[in-house]
């Protein structure tokens, strides 16, 4: 479990990028930190491992409070996933996998026998092993960010936008591998974006954020879209613009046609209850 | 090409001794301009004093710098450490600039991805910052190699033996082929240097090979799959 008792960070020219926040997030679940640039949510991240001190406030991993423990130790115990993978230029991809467990101290044939099970965790090639990052794709260096982070088996693992500079489709594709991995491995983690799709698609909590680093909302993604707490959350969900106001009529065929607010065909509605005619679209 | 020949021995040996002042020069200049451009990205605020005021100390005239150095190191103006410090510190003037645009150069995404894994701030300069300043520390080096070969020569005035002496003794005995004997061993000796830095940056930084475009795409797709 996570706990953020009151944390505030403000920088010594004045501005606050975090203010009085505090928030509780459960062990084995997702929880996503969702708000636009500049909302301080990469800054209450960074504060789980210690790349950013609170200037009040604490933060505690299962009641420990993190600024007892040495920065190089604690964040060599949580997996860390960045936006545009940051990756090292100069290692292979089975090397820079195996970093974490060789800092820990796990020798490097078992370290690397270790990086190469990962790689197919995360459905890489294994001849990928021997390449260097700018040898990959852009989707394929997500994974082997991820793949890095799991690789000395973390309880907690913070992803910062990890997904946010692939193309759509590969994202799609990486957010359900995600939610795979999850349902195995069931890992405690703290995702930032700003793509609430995103938010809905992986969160069991999600957090929104207003700029200042003040909680609008938390909740899950159902009570988000249910009950948006103000005009700001459901500007922010798009319930305003009829983004998630969906219709269904009935299809010649059977079952129900949804649409957006627009009339644009989002998909297929099955007749749940087992209506007369539930299967002729099969 | 007679003298040459006859000389051979004597040009060889003079190789060597020319090696042997330039190759410490080359060597401490960039060792110590390391730590020097390191602190430079560090504290931004240094940098201009620092990478500027030692660039200044190439506007020194080399001759007169051979010959206050022994009074400052107390050494005798024909001692070969003389030669090597003056040289270290010209080298420092060229070399502290590349190794702070090195280290500029390294991505502050890959910076910050090595201190979330959890390196040290020693491992982190060792394992990551160093190899990827690496590119542009070695094109800063190759100048500091070329420039310091060069220069090498004019402490021969002073009597310090070394390639240079070729054309010291060459111009006062009127000999035109030790004179062309020396300027040819140097620029040799120069592109020698050089292109065994070269190699050495192959060595050492295998990532900057572009693979084949065909392999590279096979295993992409094979990757997508």
């Amino acid at each position: 479990m996570i706990e953020f008792r009151q944390v505030s960070k403000t920088y010594p020219d004045g501005t606050a990028a975090v203010e009085d926040f505090s928030l509780t997030v459960p062990s084995h679940t997702t929880t996503v930190l969702l708000g636009s640039s500049g909302c301080g949510k990469t800054t209450l991240l960074r504060m789980v491992n210690r790349m950013v001190e609170p200037t009040a406030g604490s933060v505690r991993i299962d009641d420990v409070d993190v600024a007892t423990v040495r920065p190089v130790a604690l964040r060599r115990s949580i997996g860390y996933v960045m936006q545009n993978s940051g990756l090292m230029p100069h290692r292979r991809v089975v090397e820079d996998i195996a970093t974490v467990p060789r800092l820990n101290g796990v020798p490097r044939a078992e370290a690397r026998r270790r990086a190469m099970e990962l790689m197919e965790v995360v459905g890489l090639d294994p001849q990928l092993a021997r390449r260097h990052p700018g040898q990959l794709s852009g989707g394929q260096q997500q994974r082997v960010g991820v793949a890095r982070a799991l690789a000395d088996d973390p309880n907690i693992l913070l992803m910062d936008e990890p997904f946010g500079a692939v193309d759509p489709l590969v994202r799609l594709e990486l957010q359900r591998e995600l939610r795979r991995l999850q349902d195995d491995l069931r890992k405690t983690i703290v995702f930032v974006t700003h793509d609430i799709d995103e938010a809905l698609a992986l969160g069991d909590q999600i957090v929104v954020l207003r700029p200042g680093g003040r909680t609008a909302q938390v909740g899950t993604p159902r009570e988000l879209v249910e009950a948006p707490a103000d005009d700001f959350v459901s500007r922010f969900l798009g319930l305003g613009e009829g983004r998630r106001k969906l219709r269904a009529a009935p299809r010649p065929g059977g079952g129900q046609v949804v649409t957006d607010d627009a009339g644009r065909p989002l998909g297929v509605l099955d007749d749940a209850d087992g209506g007369p005619s539930a299967d002729a679209g099969e | 090409m007679e003298w040459i020949l006859e000389n051979l021995p004597h040009i060889l040996e003079l190789t060597l001794d020319h090696l042997l002042l330039s190759a410490p020069a080359v060597l401490a200049a960039f060792l110590l301009s390391l730590p020097l451009g390191r602190l430079a990205v560090r504290l931004p605020r240094l940098r201009e004093p620092l990478v500027g005021g030692i660039g200044l100390l190439y506007a020194i005239p080399s001759l007169p710098l051979f010959i206050v150095l022994p009074l400052i190191l107390g050494t005798s103006i024909r001692e070969p450490l003389n030669a090597v410090v003056a040289l270290t510190l010209f080298g420092l003037a060229l070399m502290v600039r590349s190794a702070a645009d090195a280290f500029g150069s390294v991505e502050e995404d890959v910076r910050l991805a090595a201190v979330a894994v959890g390196h040290s701030a020693g491992g982190r300069f060792l394992t990551v910052e160093l190899p990827l300043a690496g590119p542009a520390l070695l094109a800063g080096l190759r100048v500091v190699s070329v420039s310091t070969i060069s220069l090498v020569s004019v402490s021969a005035v002073l009597g310090v033996t070394s390639l240079g002496s070729l054309f010291t003794d060459g111009f006062e005995r009127g000999i035109v082929a030790a004179i062309v004997a020396g300027i040819v061993t140097t620029a040799a000796l120069a592109l020698v240097l050089d292109l065994l830095l070269v190699a050495l940056g192959r060595v050492l930084m295998p990532w900057r090979r572009p693979v084949p475009r065909r392999s590279a795409s096979r295993s992409a797709e094979k990757g997508a799959a």
